[in-house]
Protein backbone atom coordinates (compact mmCIF):
# COMPACT_ATOMS: atom_id res chain seq x y z
CA UNK A 1 0.00 0.00 0.00
CA UNK A 2 0.98 3.31 -1.04
CA UNK A 3 1.08 5.98 2.26
CA UNK A 4 -0.88 9.00 1.10
CA UNK A 5 0.87 12.26 0.19
CA UNK A 6 0.94 14.75 3.06
CA UNK A 7 1.64 18.02 1.84
CA UNK A 8 0.20 21.74 2.07
CA UNK A 9 -1.98 21.32 -0.49
CA UNK A 10 -3.25 17.98 0.67
CA UNK A 11 -3.91 19.97 4.10
CA UNK A 12 -5.69 22.59 2.39
CA UNK A 13 -8.30 20.55 0.69
CA UNK A 14 -8.82 18.81 3.84
CA UNK A 15 -9.80 22.26 5.63
CA UNK A 16 -12.23 23.34 2.86
CA UNK A 17 -14.45 20.32 4.47
CA UNK A 18 -14.48 22.00 7.66
CA UNK A 19 -17.16 24.55 7.64
CA UNK A 20 -18.27 27.40 9.83
CA UNK A 21 -20.51 25.97 12.82
CA UNK A 22 -22.55 29.17 12.24
CA UNK A 23 -23.42 29.60 8.95
CA UNK A 24 -22.72 25.47 7.61
CA UNK A 25 -22.51 26.38 3.86
CA UNK A 26 -18.98 28.32 3.92
CA UNK A 27 -15.81 26.74 4.70
CA UNK A 28 -12.78 28.30 6.99
CA UNK A 29 -10.93 28.19 3.78
CA UNK A 30 -13.58 30.61 1.86
CA UNK A 31 -13.69 32.55 5.35
CA UNK A 32 -10.27 33.27 5.33
CA UNK A 33 -9.28 32.02 9.14
CA UNK A 34 -6.92 29.69 7.93
CA UNK A 35 -3.44 31.68 8.33
CA UNK A 36 -0.92 29.18 8.55
CA UNK A 37 -1.53 25.66 7.22
CA UNK A 38 2.20 23.90 7.06
CA UNK A 39 3.59 20.05 7.45
CA UNK A 40 6.85 20.29 8.83
CA UNK A 41 10.24 18.40 8.70
CA UNK A 42 9.27 16.26 11.71
CA UNK A 43 6.07 15.26 9.65
CA UNK A 44 3.65 17.48 12.40
CA UNK A 45 0.71 19.23 10.67
CA UNK A 46 0.69 22.49 12.14
CA UNK A 47 -2.17 25.31 11.27
CA UNK A 48 -2.77 28.86 12.73
CA UNK A 49 -6.73 30.33 12.67
CA UNK A 50 -7.56 33.45 12.69
CA UNK A 51 -10.68 34.69 14.57
CA UNK A 52 -13.23 36.74 12.95
CA UNK A 53 -13.47 38.67 16.13
CA UNK A 54 -11.12 38.23 19.31
CA UNK A 55 -14.20 37.01 21.54
CA UNK A 56 -16.09 34.75 18.90
CA UNK A 57 -17.27 32.05 20.80
CA UNK A 58 -17.07 29.36 17.61
CA UNK A 59 -13.21 29.62 17.36
CA UNK A 60 -12.67 26.52 19.84
CA UNK A 61 -15.50 24.51 17.93
CA UNK A 62 -13.59 25.33 14.61
CA UNK A 63 -9.77 24.43 16.59
CA UNK A 64 -11.66 20.99 17.85
CA UNK A 65 -13.64 20.43 14.09
CA UNK A 66 -10.05 20.97 12.38
CA UNK A 67 -7.88 19.09 14.35
CA UNK A 68 -10.47 15.76 14.05
CA UNK A 69 -10.95 16.44 10.32
CA UNK A 70 -6.74 16.39 10.01
CA UNK A 71 -6.75 13.20 12.19
CA UNK A 72 -7.28 11.09 9.24
CA UNK A 73 -3.77 11.73 8.11
CA UNK A 74 -2.10 10.41 10.76
CA UNK A 75 0.12 12.75 11.77
CA UNK A 76 0.66 14.75 15.18
CA UNK A 77 -1.25 17.43 15.07
CA UNK A 78 -1.71 21.15 16.42
CA UNK A 79 -3.93 23.97 15.89
CA UNK A 80 -3.48 27.35 16.99
CA UNK A 81 -5.13 30.39 17.59
CA UNK A 82 -3.41 33.61 16.44
CA UNK A 83 -3.47 37.54 16.22
CA UNK A 84 0.05 37.78 13.66
CA UNK A 85 -2.64 39.62 10.93
CA UNK A 86 -5.56 40.62 11.99
CA UNK A 87 -8.84 39.02 10.26
CA UNK A 88 -10.45 41.26 8.18
CA UNK A 89 -13.78 40.94 5.99
CA UNK A 90 -11.35 41.42 2.80
CA UNK A 91 -10.31 37.72 3.39
CA UNK A 92 -13.30 36.55 2.51
CA UNK A 93 -12.94 34.60 -1.02
CA UNK A 94 -15.24 35.51 -4.02
CA UNK A 95 -16.37 32.10 -3.72
CA UNK A 96 -17.29 32.85 0.01
CA UNK A 97 -18.99 36.03 -0.68
CA UNK A 98 -21.21 34.24 -3.53
CA UNK A 99 -21.99 31.64 -0.77
CA UNK A 100 -22.64 33.85 1.89
CA UNK A 101 -25.11 35.28 -0.42
CA UNK A 102 -27.42 32.55 -1.43
CA UNK A 103 -27.37 31.20 2.15
CA UNK A 104 -29.03 34.84 2.41
CA UNK A 105 -26.51 37.21 4.44
CA UNK A 106 -25.07 39.98 2.34
CA UNK A 107 -21.20 39.70 1.98
CA UNK A 108 -19.63 42.57 3.93
CA UNK A 109 -19.39 45.73 2.14
CA UNK A 110 -19.07 49.72 3.24
CA UNK A 111 -23.30 50.16 4.47
CA UNK A 112 -23.75 52.33 1.60
CA UNK A 113 -22.92 49.63 -0.93
CA UNK A 114 -24.98 46.77 0.84
CA UNK A 115 -27.60 45.14 -1.36
CA UNK A 116 -30.38 42.87 -0.47
CA UNK A 117 -29.29 39.03 -0.77
CA UNK A 118 -32.71 38.19 -2.07
CA UNK A 119 -33.91 40.95 -4.30
CA UNK A 120 -30.13 42.59 -5.03
CA UNK A 121 -31.61 45.64 -4.27
CA UNK A 122 -29.58 48.66 -3.02
CA UNK A 123 -33.15 49.98 -1.51
CA UNK A 124 -31.60 48.88 2.29
CA UNK A 125 -31.78 50.36 5.66
CA UNK A 126 -29.50 49.04 8.48
CA UNK A 127 -31.63 48.22 11.47
CA UNK A 128 -29.02 47.57 14.27
CA UNK A 129 -24.74 47.47 13.63
CA UNK A 130 -25.45 44.40 16.09
CA UNK A 131 -26.70 41.27 15.12
CA UNK A 132 -27.26 37.55 16.30
CA UNK A 133 -23.47 36.97 16.17
CA UNK A 134 -20.27 39.45 16.70
CA UNK A 135 -19.97 39.61 12.56
CA UNK A 136 -22.93 40.45 11.76
CA UNK A 137 -25.57 43.06 11.37
CA UNK A 138 -29.51 43.51 10.72
CA UNK A 139 -30.80 45.13 7.66
CA UNK A 140 -34.49 45.44 6.12
CA UNK A 141 -35.03 45.70 2.01
CA UNK A 142 -37.11 48.30 1.20
CA UNK A 143 -38.05 46.21 -1.85
CA UNK A 144 -39.08 42.57 -1.47
CA UNK A 145 -39.70 43.39 2.14
CA UNK A 146 -37.36 41.21 3.45
CA UNK A 147 -35.17 41.78 6.81
CA UNK A 148 -31.39 40.20 6.54
CA UNK A 149 -28.06 40.07 8.20
CA UNK A 150 -24.84 41.93 6.76
CA UNK A 151 -21.58 40.98 7.21
CA UNK A 152 -19.76 44.06 9.26
CA UNK A 153 -16.93 45.03 6.92
CA UNK A 154 -13.73 44.80 9.74
CA UNK B 1 8.42 38.49 40.57
CA UNK B 2 9.28 34.94 39.54
CA UNK B 3 12.88 34.33 39.22
CA UNK B 4 12.47 32.45 36.26
CA UNK B 5 11.15 34.14 33.58
CA UNK B 6 9.02 33.22 30.53
CA UNK B 7 9.68 32.31 27.11
CA UNK B 8 7.45 35.40 26.18
CA UNK B 9 8.89 37.34 28.41
CA UNK B 10 12.81 37.33 27.60
CA UNK B 11 12.30 39.31 24.53
CA UNK B 12 11.34 42.57 26.98
CA UNK B 13 14.20 45.22 28.70
CA UNK B 14 13.71 43.19 32.54
CA UNK B 15 13.08 46.48 34.20
CA UNK B 16 10.07 46.80 32.37
CA UNK B 17 8.18 43.82 32.94
CA UNK B 18 6.53 44.64 35.74
CA UNK B 19 5.04 47.61 33.99
CA UNK B 20 4.27 45.91 31.25
CA UNK B 21 2.58 43.58 33.67
CA UNK B 22 0.80 46.10 35.56
CA UNK B 23 -0.41 48.05 31.90
CA UNK B 24 -1.54 44.41 30.67
CA UNK B 25 -3.83 43.76 33.59
CA UNK B 26 -5.47 46.83 33.87
CA UNK B 27 -6.54 47.23 30.42
CA UNK B 28 -7.64 43.22 31.28
CA UNK B 29 -9.39 44.36 34.08
CA UNK B 30 -11.13 47.77 32.16
CA UNK B 31 -12.48 45.32 29.34
CA UNK B 32 -13.52 42.53 32.17
CA UNK B 33 -15.63 44.52 34.40
CA UNK B 34 -16.78 46.99 31.48
CA UNK B 35 -18.29 43.68 29.72
CA UNK B 36 -19.47 42.42 32.75
CA UNK B 37 -21.71 45.57 33.97
CA UNK B 38 -22.86 45.97 29.74
CA UNK B 39 -23.82 42.27 30.07
CA UNK B 40 -26.21 43.06 33.07
CA UNK B 41 -28.55 44.64 30.29
CA UNK B 42 -29.06 41.34 28.49
CA UNK B 43 -33.03 40.83 28.86
CA UNK B 44 -33.79 43.94 30.01
CA UNK B 45 -32.55 46.95 27.54
CA UNK B 46 -35.05 49.61 26.75
CA UNK B 47 -35.28 48.26 22.98
CA UNK B 48 -34.77 44.66 21.66
CA UNK B 49 -31.74 45.99 19.19
CA UNK B 50 -29.96 47.70 22.01
CA UNK B 51 -30.63 44.48 23.99
CA UNK B 52 -28.48 42.70 21.09
CA UNK B 53 -26.25 45.60 21.20
CA UNK B 54 -25.46 45.45 24.39
CA UNK B 55 -25.20 41.80 25.13
CA UNK B 56 -22.58 41.85 21.63
CA UNK B 57 -20.46 44.56 23.40
CA UNK B 58 -20.30 42.29 26.18
CA UNK B 59 -19.21 39.75 24.07
CA UNK B 60 -16.57 42.04 22.85
CA UNK B 61 -15.29 43.09 25.56
CA UNK B 62 -15.28 40.13 27.49
CA UNK B 63 -13.15 38.55 24.67
CA UNK B 64 -10.81 41.48 24.46
CA UNK B 65 -10.43 40.49 28.42
CA UNK B 66 -9.88 36.89 28.18
CA UNK B 67 -6.78 37.64 25.13
CA UNK B 68 -5.63 40.25 27.68
CA UNK B 69 -5.25 37.93 30.40
CA UNK B 70 -3.92 34.57 28.33
CA UNK B 71 -1.26 37.35 26.97
CA UNK B 72 -0.85 37.85 30.69
CA UNK B 73 -0.41 34.35 32.16
CA UNK B 74 1.78 33.74 28.78
CA UNK B 75 3.84 36.48 30.28
CA UNK B 76 4.12 35.76 33.53
CA UNK B 77 4.73 31.82 32.76
CA UNK B 78 5.00 29.28 35.57
CA UNK B 79 1.38 27.66 35.46
CA UNK B 80 -0.69 31.22 35.80
CA UNK B 81 -3.86 30.61 33.77
CA UNK B 82 -6.05 33.66 32.27
CA UNK B 83 -9.02 32.38 34.66
CA UNK B 84 -6.83 32.40 37.64
CA UNK B 85 -6.06 35.68 36.83
CA UNK B 86 -9.59 36.64 36.44
CA UNK B 87 -11.35 35.04 39.06
CA UNK B 88 -8.96 34.72 41.71
CA UNK B 89 -8.15 38.07 43.29
CA UNK B 90 -9.88 40.23 45.85
CA UNK B 91 -11.68 43.13 45.49
CA UNK B 92 -8.78 45.31 46.20
CA UNK B 93 -6.76 43.40 43.68
CA UNK B 94 -8.00 44.72 40.68
CA UNK B 95 -6.94 47.27 38.88
CA UNK B 96 -9.52 48.99 36.77
CA UNK B 97 -10.30 52.40 36.34
CA UNK B 98 -12.92 53.75 38.86
CA UNK B 99 -14.98 55.44 35.90
CA UNK B 100 -15.98 51.75 36.01
CA UNK B 101 -16.96 51.65 39.27
CA UNK B 102 -20.37 53.48 39.77
CA UNK B 103 -22.61 50.49 39.12
CA UNK B 104 -25.33 50.20 36.10
CA UNK B 105 -27.04 53.65 37.25
CA UNK B 106 -30.20 53.76 34.45
CA UNK B 107 -29.45 54.26 30.26
CA UNK B 108 -28.11 57.69 30.30
CA UNK B 109 -25.08 56.72 32.94
CA UNK B 110 -24.39 53.44 30.72
CA UNK B 111 -24.15 55.86 27.62
CA UNK B 112 -22.52 58.47 29.57
CA UNK B 113 -20.04 55.52 30.59
CA UNK B 114 -19.69 53.69 27.63
CA UNK B 115 -18.72 57.04 25.18
CA UNK B 116 -15.94 58.34 28.02
CA UNK B 117 -14.63 55.14 28.42
CA UNK B 118 -14.92 54.04 24.87
CA UNK B 119 -12.90 57.34 23.94
CA UNK B 120 -10.44 56.81 26.65
CA UNK B 121 -9.68 52.87 25.86
CA UNK B 122 -9.56 54.40 21.84
CA UNK B 123 -6.77 56.69 22.80
CA UNK B 124 -4.82 54.17 24.96
CA UNK B 125 -5.27 51.27 22.25
CA UNK B 126 -4.09 54.65 19.52
CA UNK B 127 -0.83 54.41 21.89
CA UNK B 128 0.01 50.86 21.76
CA UNK B 129 -0.61 50.59 17.78
CA UNK B 130 3.65 50.72 17.42
CA UNK B 131 4.44 48.94 20.95
CA UNK B 132 7.44 46.91 20.61
CA UNK B 133 5.77 44.22 22.49
CA UNK B 134 4.58 42.23 19.03
CA UNK B 135 2.30 40.09 20.86
CA UNK B 136 0.39 43.05 22.27
CA UNK B 137 0.71 44.96 19.10
CA UNK B 138 -1.11 42.57 17.19
CA UNK B 139 -3.89 42.14 19.54
CA UNK B 140 -4.50 46.09 19.52
CA UNK B 141 -4.32 46.05 15.76
CA UNK B 142 -7.39 43.37 16.29
CA UNK B 143 -8.90 44.90 19.00
CA UNK B 144 -8.97 48.34 17.15
CA UNK B 145 -11.02 47.61 14.28
CA UNK B 146 -13.70 46.15 16.38
CA UNK B 147 -14.16 49.01 19.32
CA UNK B 148 -14.51 51.58 15.61
CA UNK B 149 -17.90 49.60 16.29
CA UNK B 150 -18.33 50.14 19.75
CA UNK B 151 -17.38 54.23 19.54
CA UNK B 152 -19.96 54.40 16.68
CA UNK B 153 -22.56 53.00 18.89
CA UNK B 154 -21.34 54.92 21.90
CA UNK B 155 -21.36 58.17 20.15
CA UNK B 156 -25.02 57.74 18.41
CA UNK B 157 -26.71 57.73 21.41
CA UNK B 158 -24.74 59.89 23.37
CA UNK B 159 -26.36 62.74 20.45
CA UNK B 160 -29.82 61.46 20.91
CA UNK B 161 -29.83 61.44 24.43
CA UNK B 162 -28.26 65.26 24.50
CA UNK B 163 -30.02 66.88 21.61
CA UNK B 164 -33.66 65.61 23.59
CA UNK B 165 -34.43 68.41 25.80
CA UNK B 166 -36.62 67.43 29.23
CA UNK B 167 -35.69 63.71 30.47
CA UNK B 168 -33.30 62.37 28.19
CA UNK B 169 -30.61 65.67 27.97
CA UNK B 170 -31.12 66.17 32.29
CA UNK B 171 -30.45 62.55 32.57
CA UNK B 172 -27.53 62.53 30.25
CA UNK B 173 -25.96 65.38 31.90
CA UNK B 174 -26.72 63.99 35.30
CA UNK B 175 -24.50 60.93 34.76
CA UNK B 176 -21.38 63.00 33.20
CA UNK B 177 -21.68 64.83 36.23
CA UNK B 178 -21.88 62.11 38.16
CA UNK B 179 -18.83 60.37 36.24
CA UNK B 180 -16.67 63.65 35.78
CA UNK B 181 -14.37 63.06 39.03
CA UNK B 182 -13.42 59.89 37.51
CA UNK B 183 -13.65 60.44 33.75
CA UNK B 184 -9.84 60.67 33.10
CA UNK B 185 -9.11 57.67 35.75
CA UNK B 186 -8.41 55.28 32.87
CA UNK B 187 -5.10 57.14 32.36
CA UNK B 188 -4.26 57.01 35.88
CA UNK B 189 -0.01 56.86 35.29
CA UNK B 190 1.53 53.26 36.30
CA UNK B 191 4.43 53.25 38.33
CA UNK B 192 7.41 53.30 36.05
CA UNK B 193 5.38 54.14 33.17
CA UNK B 194 8.26 56.14 31.68
CA UNK B 195 9.94 52.72 30.95
CA UNK B 196 7.96 51.76 29.23
CA UNK B 197 7.94 55.00 26.73
CA UNK B 198 12.09 55.05 26.34
CA UNK B 199 11.42 50.70 25.66
CA UNK B 200 9.01 51.63 22.80
CA UNK B 201 6.05 49.34 24.77
CA UNK B 202 3.64 52.70 24.40
CA UNK B 203 3.85 55.69 22.63
CA UNK B 204 3.70 58.40 24.83
CA UNK B 205 3.09 58.59 28.64
CA UNK B 206 -0.83 58.25 30.40
CA UNK B 207 -0.50 62.24 31.01
CA UNK B 208 0.12 62.50 26.94
CA UNK B 209 -2.60 60.10 25.88
CA UNK B 210 -5.41 61.90 28.21
CA UNK B 211 -4.27 64.91 26.37
CA UNK B 212 -5.44 63.11 23.42
CA UNK B 213 -8.67 62.05 24.53
CA UNK B 214 -9.87 65.26 25.58
CA UNK B 215 -8.47 67.56 22.34
CA UNK B 216 -10.81 64.10 20.32
CA UNK B 217 -13.75 64.53 22.62
CA UNK B 218 -14.05 68.29 22.84
CA UNK B 219 -15.16 69.28 19.37
CA UNK B 220 -18.49 66.74 20.08
CA UNK B 221 -18.89 68.11 23.63
CA UNK B 222 -18.65 71.73 22.36
CA UNK B 223 -21.09 70.64 19.62
CA UNK B 224 -23.67 69.37 22.15
CA UNK B 225 -23.24 71.76 25.09
CA UNK B 226 -22.22 69.00 27.39
CA UNK B 227 -19.96 69.52 30.21
CA UNK B 228 -16.39 68.68 29.98
CA UNK B 229 -14.46 66.20 32.19
CA UNK B 230 -12.55 68.73 34.54
CA UNK B 231 -8.97 67.58 35.46
CA UNK B 232 -9.80 64.67 37.69
CA UNK B 233 -7.30 63.42 40.58
CA UNK B 234 -5.87 60.47 39.52
CA UNK B 235 -4.63 59.47 43.63
CA UNK B 236 -5.68 55.55 43.71
CA UNK B 237 -7.62 56.42 40.46
CA UNK B 238 -7.31 52.11 39.96
CA UNK B 239 -7.01 51.01 43.30
CA UNK B 240 -9.50 52.35 45.08
CA UNK B 241 -12.67 50.45 44.36
CA UNK B 242 -16.00 51.22 46.27
CA UNK B 243 -19.40 49.24 46.96
CA UNK B 244 -20.57 48.73 43.59
CA UNK B 245 -17.36 46.96 42.55
CA UNK B 246 -17.85 45.05 45.49
CA UNK B 247 -21.34 43.75 44.83
CA UNK B 248 -20.35 43.20 41.17
CA UNK B 249 -17.52 40.78 42.10
CA UNK B 250 -19.54 38.99 44.06
CA UNK B 251 -21.39 38.22 41.17
CA UNK B 252 -18.81 37.34 38.84
CA UNK B 253 -16.75 35.36 40.82
CA UNK B 254 -20.06 33.34 42.60
CA UNK B 255 -19.88 30.38 40.05
CA UNK B 256 -15.83 30.11 39.79
CA UNK B 257 -16.45 29.89 43.59
CA UNK B 258 -19.19 27.64 44.24
CA UNK B 259 -16.31 24.96 43.33
CA UNK B 260 -12.89 26.22 43.34
CA UNK B 261 -10.48 24.50 40.76
CA UNK B 262 -13.59 23.06 38.27
CA UNK B 263 -12.05 22.78 35.08
CA UNK B 264 -14.87 23.51 31.67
Amino acid sequence: MIAPVVDESAVRAALGEVFDPEIPTISILDLGIVHRAEVGSDGAIRIDLLPTFVGCPAIELIRSAVNDRLQSFGRPVEVSVSFEVPWTSDRISPEGRERLRRSGFAPPADIDAVHCPYCDSARVAMDSIFGPTLCRSLFYCRDCRQPFEAFKPI
Amino acid sequence: MTTTRSALSASIDPAAEAVLDELILSMADDEFVIGFSDSEWTGIAPILEEDIAMSSLAQDELGHARALYELLAELRGAGQTADAIAYDREPADYRHARLLDHGRGDWAMTIARRYLYDTADGSRLEGLAKSSFAPLRELVDKIRREERYHVMHATTWLERLARHPGEPRDRLIASLEELAPDAATVFTPLDGEALLVETGLIAESMAALEARWRATITPLFVGLDLPMPPPGDLDGGRTTHGEPFRWLWGEFTSVRRSDPGAIW
